[in-house]
């Protein structure tokens, strides 16, 4: 099976409340948190679409979006 | 079907404090529904009351929320009068075993075709931080400002004793696990318990001096272990995470129609 390739993370602004989990557990470190303190994907080049930040949102707010 | 169509999104973002492992749970037991095909109408979630019980109102199946406590026993009802639904019952630790532990121990011992999901962490955090059945000996709460002189109850260990048929623990750190045990105890026949830690950062963790959400995560890294692990032979205070009991026993919904078998055929 082929690795999957990034299209890109779908997150949902207004769900998120910044606890900073996403960030901390990415084995890439493609995650930040911007100015109002939401989870926004900065080195989408780095992602490897293991879906971690996905899967361990508390908030349900994130999405990986992997090319067909 | 994607995880967001069991959603109730119009309640989102959900009432959970930021950072609490609720919601991850939430997630993985989307995914394991996912993951069995499920369809929404063919699901019945029971709850009682406390912050994990807010989590019938944000799935799309058949939801039920009740009194504190006796989840179990209206899913029991729920159950009897329609076998052919999957019942899954979350509750929190002192849901689940301090005002609704009687509930507990007998729906084991029946195993009735249910799924028990203890979202444990360790307080009762709806109502302000006192402590719970699991809070265990040595810890803070709000009504243990000197220090918990209480025994936690050991879930697995309780749960096994009464009887369960599949019972497990796992983290909200350990989410592929935590989705693959609960795919399990949602299709194993007969009453499965699954005990999932969970980080309360706002009440649990702040009185505990643990850190943020990130850092109660890093604990369940850290302080669990596989079962049987070589870890858990070194140092014994590792929480064990895995499934403790996969068996099959007579379900009590197939055993009640036989039951109504032999009394209208007027046997014995």
């Amino acid at each position: 099976m082929a690795k999957p390739k990034l299209k890109e993370h779908h997150i949902e602004r207004e769900w998120c409340k910044g606890c900073g989990i996403c960030i901390e557990f990415c084995p890439k470190n493609v995650l930040e948190l911007d100015e109002k303190d939401k989870a926004v994907a900065v080195r989408l080049e780095d992602c490897i679409a293991c879906r971690m930040c996905e899967l361990r949102c508390p908030d349900l707010a994130i999405e990986v979006i992997v090319q067909e | 079907m994607a995880v967001r169509d069991y959603l109730r999104e119009r309640f989102f973002p959900h009432m959970w404090c930021p950072g609490c492992g609720h919601g991850t749970i939430l997630g993985a037991l989307l995914r394991a529904v996912e993951s069995l095909g499920l369809k929404k109408s063919e699901m019945v979630m029971v709850s009682g009351i406390g912050c994990s019980s807010r989590i019938s109102g944000y799935v799309d199946f058949h939801t039920l929320h009740t009194l504190h406590g006796r989840a179990l026993a209206f899913a029991t009802g729920v159950k009897l009068s329609r076998p052919e639904v999957k019942l899954m019952v979350p509750m929190g630790d002192g849901d689940a075993l301090a005002i609704g532990g009687n509930h507990f121990i007998h729906a084991a011992r029946r195993n009735i075709d249910m799924t028990a999901i203890v979202m444990n962490n360790r307080i009762y955090g709806m109502t302000g931080g006192q402590y719970s059945p699991l809070t265990g000996y040595g810890a803070l709460a709000t009504t243990a400002p000197y220090r918990n002189i209480d025994h936690g109850f050991d879930v697995v260990t309780l749960a096994s004793a009464a009887g369960a048929t599949f019972v497990a623990r796992t983290t909200a750190y350990h989410v592929q696990q935590a989705k693959d045990i609960l795919q399990k105890a949602i299709a194993h026949k007969g009453f499965s318990v699954v005990e999932i830690l969970s980080q309360c950062p706002t009440y649990f963790g702040r009185k505990n001096r643990m850190g943020s959400a990130v850092d109660m995560l890093r604990w369940f890294k850290e302080n669990t272990t596989k079962i049987g692990s070589k870890a858990k032979a070194e140092n014994p205070d590792l929480i064990e995470r895995g499934i403790f009991v996969e068996k099959q026993l007579p379900e009590y919904c197939s055993e009640y129609d036989k039951v109504l078998e032999r009394a209208q055929s007027g046997g014995s």
